[in-house]
């Protein structure tokens, strides 16, 4: 196990050395708020946020993402003839990641790396990627990853975990794979008693802080039917405006579409992130849509993410608990308050 | 305006009771600062859920489309106007409605909140006497509304409902001497290229969620355009084309029908200014119609009619 301690700017410079081994990915301010963004040259990182507006579940999982390409050219001798577009599958590393958003990807995985199936880009990106974890010393008040069997210091999901002490950072390596990166990032002291100390506190501190919560004890005994056709869906549908708000910020939300699109003479298959809030998610050929009505589609979600989840992988709900939807839903539909609804009923 | 959370309840419970409605729709607290949730109550003994504050920035018409029930509604300036939009617009008959007027003397500006305490963690927004006093931990700060206000609020000339069956209160003194399209003359001076870059930026970091479109209520059609597959007209991927072709071709749509409302920027997770776009719109309708939407119940607005003594030459 590595244990380093480094300021401020030793621990960015250190990063910025490790460019030609990794792709860096660190939470920039744009604006108001923060998001992950290459470090490159000019990129100037800052680790003073409390969560980024978008979850990093892009890095793995891009938002858009060429799947196959073709040529639409009716000269070519390999006209229309599917061929895998060119990925990127360099190492990379997620430095800040919430604890939060590492564990979204545990629970992303269970569907796109399973006995089943195995979604050979997901897979492969989500390997070559090492999760960097920033301890969050102030979780918010939307935050309760401790509900959703996670938590502002878990470390089960990260390959290092970064404490803030104040005016140094402590990195320690959790997995293997965290060890070598931070091998390979030099620079830094070696961990005094005074920085572990103080390191350690910071959890059982920052765990008394959270002071929200997500009910979801009795979901498993509910029958699926007895949800489903629950009174109150009207009720929690009704200030529901069908955006994908919630299902994009999400880090737990993996649908998507799948499009052929041609530029000119070339034609890509592309995979876009979709929502189950648009009307379009369920639409048939036929022009049948199985989801029709707005109560449907909230219900969907909720019903997805605390129920069939749960049911189908025995593996906890499908939500970490990050808090996205419920400060970002322009017309404050709270999780926190379906799941009550839903576990209480 | 939190006195009138009480007037409301009380109309409410009222209406319900006599039958004059079946439905009142009207805003819930929210469950986190600064937010408010739509709300449609039907139950008489539920009216004391309505509340009223200055984060009540979403737009309640976008919950009348096509309903066609009896509803009591509340309505501040410019949800009044979007109502009466959409009574022109054929989305609601008046007959059906019951409005209860609020004077509106403007919505907080949530951002500006955010950045004034430096994005430190709001725990609590309490409003007292044109102040807002801001509590979070180890934080406690007090602001003067108006300097806090929406800015569609701060520019706006029609706080009063322009129809309504009853008020909760007196009429708002409207603004004067306001200055509505500084911003519109900024961007309007810049030269193609600039315009372009600066359309470009403000959009960059769409994530095409809709929530602009969605949190509309001019945005009603069945089917948006952006969603159409035969034909497709734009490309479901964020390639910035087709975003920006979203926003543009939005932004058309609602030439001549846009109230300012400021719901699309309230409801976008990006922060995106799009009334940038609609704002140029409502300009021209005003400069080259004297058109302002929803105003009156009496005139069609200027995209959507003929006239054989139009002043201009090109169209007879």
């Amino acid at each position: 196990m590595i244990k380093k301690l480094f300021t401020g700017s030793d621990w960015v410079d250190a990063l910025k050395k490790t460019g030609d081994l990794y792709k860096i990915f660190v939470p920039v301010r744009e604006g108001d708020f923060h998001n992950f963004r290459p470090l490159e040259q000019g990129t100037k990182p800052n680790f003073d946020f409390y969560n980024t507006r978008l979850s990093p579940k892009s890095i793995v999982y891009p938002q858009s993402e060429r799947m196959f390409e073709s040529l639409n050219d009716p000269e070519a001798p390999d006209k229309g003839i599917l061929k895998e577009a060119a990925k990127d599958y360099a190492p990379r590393a997620i430095v800040g990641i919430r604890p939060c958003d590492a564990q979204a990807f545990q629970i992303v995985k269970r569907n796109f790396d399973n006995p089943e199936y195995r979604d050979p880009w997901w897979v492969r990106r989500f390997e070559s990627t090492i999760l960097v974890g920033l301890g969050c010393n102030d979780p918010c008040p939307t935050c309760f990853c401790s509900s959703v069997g996670g938590g502002p210091f878990h470390e089960e999901y990260l390959d290092v975990m970064l404490y803030d002490l104040g005016d140094k950072f402590l990195a320690k390596s959790i997995t293997e794979k965290g060890e070598e990166f931070l091998s390979k990032v030099i620079g830094g002291s070696p961990a005094d008693d005074t920085a572990l100390k103080k390191a350690e506190a910071l959890g059982p501190a920052a765990i008394e802080k959270i002071t929200s919560t997500l009910s979801s004890d009795k979901l498993k005994d509910k029958t699926v039917t007895g949800l489903f056709n629950a009174p109150f869906w009207d009720e929690v549908a009704f200030s529901c405006i069908n955006c994908g708000t919630c299902t994009f910020l999400c880090p737990t939300c993996w649908c998507f579409d799948i499009q052929d699109e041609v530029y000119g003479k070339q034609a890509d298959r592309i995979r876009n992130w979709d929502t189950c809030m648009s009307p379009l998610f369920t639409l048939e050929g036929s022009g049948h849509n199985p989801r029709e009505n707005k109560f449907q589609r909230v219900r969907q979600r909720f019903m997805h993410k605390l129920k069939y989840y749960p049911d189908k992988y025995n593996n906890g709900v499908q939500c970490s608990g990050c808090g996205r939807c419920v400060r970002y839903c322009p017309v404050n539909i709270d999780i926190r308050q379906v799941a009550k609804l839903m576990n209480e009923y | 305006m939190h006195e009138y959370t009480e007037k409301i309840r009380d109309a409410a419970k009222r209406l319900l009771k006599e039958g004059k409605v079946d439905t009142f729709i009207g805003f819930k607290k929210g469950s986190v600062p600064m937010m408010n949730e739509p709300a449609l109550i039907t139950d008489p003994d539920k009216a004391d859920l309505l509340h009223w504050d200055s984060n009540c920035g979403l737009n309640l018409c976008n919950y009348l489309t096509k309903r066609t029930d009896r509803i009591g509604i509340i309505a501040n300036g410019c949800t009044s106007r979007n109502i009466v939009t959409h009574i022109i617009e054929n989305q609601i008959k008046r007959e059906q409605l019951y409005i209860v007027g609020i004077p509106c003397t403007g919505m907080i500006d949530p951002r500006a909140i955010k950045r004034a305490v430096k994005f430190k963690e709001i725990l609590d927004v309490e409003e007292k006497d044109g102040r807002i006093i801001v509590k979070g931990n180890g934080l406690e700060e007090s602001f003067e509304k108006r300097a806090f206000l929406q800015k569609n609020c701060a520019i706006c000339l029609h706080r009063n409902p322009v129809i309504y069956d009853e008020m909760v209160g007196e009429k708002a003194p409207e603004q004067q001497e306001i200055e509505s399209f500084k911003d519109v003359k900024k961007i309007e001076v810049m030269g193609s290229d600039d315009k372009w870059g600066f359309f470009t930026r403000m959009i960059s970091s769409c994530i095409r969620c809709y929530a602009c479109r969605n949190a509309c209520p001019l945005c009603y059609c069945t089917t948006c355009f952006v969603d159409e597959a035969q034909p497709q007209w734009v490309g479901k991927s964020i390639d910035p084309t087709d975003t920006m072709t979203f926003h543009i071709l939005r932004a058309f749509h609602c030439a001549g029908r846009c109230t300012d409302c400021e719901a699309c920027e309230r409801a976008c997770p990006m922060g995106i200014n799009v009334r940038q776009f609609t704002k140029k719109l409502n300009k021209d309708a005003l400069e080259l119609f004297s058109w302002e939407a929803g105003m009156s119940e009496d005139q069609r607005p200027p995209m959507d009619v003929y006239k054989t003594d139009d002043y201009n030459d090109f169209i007879k």
